[in-house]
């Protein structure tokens, strides 16, 4: 049945080039963090400049506060929820000044994102298959090259499989990838997704691949024929390797608004998201919308991205995400 | 599709429909559930913030008060300003030039410049007959310039080849110097997606501009943006000289909110939405349509407008004149049925365009595409005696049919049932000279019959 695979063996040899990522040098992870920083900014200058202005705690300061967080897109539910946090630390502690609201917000939402922040773990299977889904133009593809580059740079190797068979040259961009990243990449000329992901899989448990990552189309949720060919990708996954696919992953495009919760929930319905990998946070949207989703349909944020590199992006940590976007000191 | 700006907004007229008056009061929280549904809805706040203005000056004045009806008449108010805000009739693409007329396709990352490209073409050379070229200036995504030469290919429009090595306003130039050559009337340039706030790729694209003097530049937008739809909108906006906008993947579920926020921060038309994965789904923009779809009036027009063209004509004329005569509806006209809805884009895609309390109750009624196919799966299974005279399917009839569509008796009765009520339905349109709204919409029935 899969006799017509077309494969491009690029050598899989890599050893890993750079070691584990907690190890970087402190002056790159800064400089990682400022360019979070910098694509948040609006948000956090904005906050800054409400809090530094000093004088008392009233209502025009909540309501500047609860503008704030919706044109952040944190949405109406996070934001009454966050306001009313707020509202009790302040009751709580006593606060007078305004100033002393930055650091209580800050930690509302630090425990509203806590929980999110929860690493990947790819050891405890091998081959690690990952499913990536998301609507169109999310930047599924992209982050694939991305988080191949990131799992080499721990030393495992990684296999790509070109899910998407629907979009033009979908698979000759994950090609592109391959090539940059020195990764071999399953494809075949057309055909069934399940088919080419099946086949990935196998392959990897032959090779004694570490990562599989599985590109699929995107898709809107609305579109119920494309859902439940999604669903059928999975199922066939678990057919090449029991226990298959170790995660799957939802990739959420920073610009959206509320609609990101939407997505949440349909593609959770339909395959059960594991986790979430936030793209584009380096324009100038806010990615508020995590707090929409920790609050609402919390599950687990992987990865976000920071810019347009190779090495952009990163691992989800809460403190980070906060600090950014509330423009607190390093 | 819960939660969605249609919905809300039902829900609040509804409220307010049960009240004899409009007071002052019962405004104000009216107005404090569009603005939360807005905001939902992702429409960027200052908007929402002058829309509510508006909206509560126009109803504070005679025009609601007086009025038999106060809540159709603060429909109609939010309706009439929607549809201003969103701008007020379509507008199609502006081609008086000297040809080539230029297209430049603009916007961020994902928004869908590639594929709006591709459908724009097509819709240019299907309505109006014109010879269009393709060019992707796209030379930093891996595979951006095959993507538009795959497009090319499937709808046989004449493609300019580019690559990774040349300069953006090169090719552009390059594939200009062609069109004239070749006698193109139109070439659309489709461009990197980029972030506003990266410099050098907005000097890349004013540069572009610059070289190309194209009479329609598109800024072109995802429809499930969010709040940061009126910074990105503005600083396009100010970075070039846009024409108008296309508000893409609006098939989704997010509906409505970035395409007021563009609209207004730009104060250009919205020209064209993106409502299909499929390379003919391309639409012109009806702010009307928009602001009743808004309003949970439902997308009707839109729906009537794609069963004609997507409907066979000679077929339906045929079921017409049985549903007339009310008698001999058989299955064979039921699959017929599923099949032309089939082709509509299924269940689904009907269902976004009805109002939001139709589609809920329809929701209700566990209506589905796997349904459809069932059902089609099961009208397979029958002999064309069958199918023709479906009062001849007893019970060892039933079980042979069952067998071979894979399915339970249980679901052959089902099916038989919900076509008698179907039947029943189409005689009584019949009667009533209900027939020509059936022409046009009958493609529903099947899987709303029960």
């Amino acid at each position: 049945m899969f006799g017509f695979l077309k494969k491009t063996p690029t050598d899989n040899t890599a050893e890993p080039a750079v070691a584990d990522q907690r190890d970087l040098p402190a002056s790159e992870k800064r400089g990682w963090l400022s360019r979070l920083k910098s694509g948040l900014s609006r948000t956090g200058s904005q906050l800054t400049d409400l809090f530094s202005r000093g004088g008392k705690i009233d209502d025009d300061l909540y309501e500047e506060l609860e503008t704030i967080l919706i044109t952040a897109d944190v949405g109406m539910d996070a934001t009454r929820f966050l306001l009313a946090e707020l509202h009790h630390q302040v009751r709580e502690h006593r606060y007078t000044e305004a100033g002393q609201l930055k650091e209580a917000l800050a930690q509302c939402l630090l425990k509203l994102l806590k929980p999110l922040a929860q690493a990947l773990d790819t050891g405890t299977h091998q081959p690690f298959v990952i499913m990536l889904a998301g609507v169109n133009g999310a930047g599924k593809t992209t982050s694939i090259g991305k988080l191949a580059k990131y799992f080499q740079g721990q030393g495992k190797s990684v296999l790509l499989a070109a899910g998407d068979t629907f979009r033009a040259a979908a698979r000759e961009q994950l090609m592109e990838w391959g090539a940059r990243n020195n990764v071999t990449v399953i494809a075949q000329q057309s055909g069934d997704p399940a088919a080419v992901i099946y086949d990935a899989v196998q392959a990897a448990v032959a090779r004694k691949i570490d990562v599989v990552l599985a590109d699929t189309a995107g898709r809107l949720s609305t579109q119920a024929h494309l859902m439940e060919e999604i669903k059928k990708v999975k199922r066939v996954i678990a057919k090449a390797l029991p226990d298959a696919p170790h995660e799957v992953l939802l990739v959420l495009d920073a610009n959206t608004g509320q609609n990101a919760l939407s997505q949440v929930k349909a593609f959770d319905a339909a395959l059960g998201v594991t986790g979430l990998v936030l793209t584009k946070l380096d324009g100038t949207a806010k990615g508020g919308v995590i707090a929409a989703i920790a609050r609402a349909h919390p599950i687990p944020v992987r990865f976000i991205g920071v810019g347009e590199g190779l090495d952009d992006l990163r691992p989800f940590a809460a403190e980070d995400f906060v600090a950014a976007l509330l423009g607190l000191g390093e | 599709m819960l939660d969605n700006l249609t919905q809300r907004l039902s829900g609040v007229m509804k409220n307010l429909r049960g009240q004899a008056r409009l007071t002052e009061g019962n405004i104000q929280d009216t107005l404090r559930e569009v603005r939360l549904a807005l905001l939902e809805a992702d429409v960027a706040l200052p908007v929402v913030k002058e829309f509510t203005a508006q909206v509560k000056q126009a109803a504070l004045g005679q025009e609601v008060i007086g009025n038999l009806n106060p809540g159709q008449a603060l429909i109609g108010i939010v309706h009439r300003k929607l549809t201003r805000l969103m701008g007020e009739a379509n507008v199609g693409i502006n081609l008086a030039t000297v040809p080539p007329a230029v297209i430049l396709m603009a916007g961020l990352q994902g928004a869908g410049k590639t594929t709006t490209s591709g459908k724009l073409a097509r819709l240019l050379r299907e309505q109006q007959k014109k010879k269009v070229l393709l060019v992707s200036c796209d030379v930093y995504r891996p595979a951006a310039i095959e993507q538009l030469r795959t497009l090319a290919q499937q709808l046989e429009i004449d493609f300019f080849a580019s690559d990774i090595g040349q300069k953006p306003v090169d090719i552009a130039l390059a594939a200009h110097d062609y069109a004239k050559k070749h006698h193109h009337d139109i070439l659309i340039v489709d461009t990197a997606g980029r972030l506003a706030i990266d410099a050098a790729m907005m000097e890349e694209i004013q540069q572009l501009h610059a070289a190309l003097k194209p009479i329609e530049t598109l800024f072109v937008v995802d429809a499930m943006t969010g709040q940061d739809a009126v910074n990105t909108a503005k600083a396009f906006g100010e970075a070039l000289p846009l024409t108008g906008v296309i508000l893409t993947k609006l098939d989704g579920d997010a509906r409505g909110g970035a395409a007021l926020s563009v609209r207004h921060i730009t104060g250009k038309p919205i020209k064209f939405v993106g409502v299909s994965e499929k390379l003919n789904g391309l639409e012109a923009f009806h702010p009307e349509r928009m602001a009743s779809r808004v309003l949970g009036m439902g997308d009707v027009l839109s729906l009537i407008e794609e069963a004609h063209r997507e409907v066979d004509q000679a077929e339906a004329e045929k079921l017409a004149k049985k549903i007339k005569s009310g008698k001999g509806f058989d299955l064979n006209d039921f699959k017929m049925q599923i099949v032309q809805m089939r082709k509509m884009g299924g269940v689904s895609a009907l269902m976004d365009k009805l109002p939001a309390q139709l589609s809920q109750a329809a929701a209700g009624s566990r209506v589905d595409d796997k349904v459809i196919s069932r059902t089609e799966g099961i009208i397979n299974s029958m002999t064309p005696l069958e199918r023709s005279k479906p009062e001849l399917i007893k019970a060892s009839r039933k079980r042979r049919i069952a067998a071979g569509a894979g399915v339970q008796v249980m679901h052959v009765n089902q099916l038989l049932n919900q076509f008698e009520q179907t039947q029943k339905v189409m005689k009584m349109f019949g009667n009533g000279g209900m027939a020509k709204m059936m022409r046009s919409m009958k493609g529903m029935l099947p899987g709303m019959g029960r």
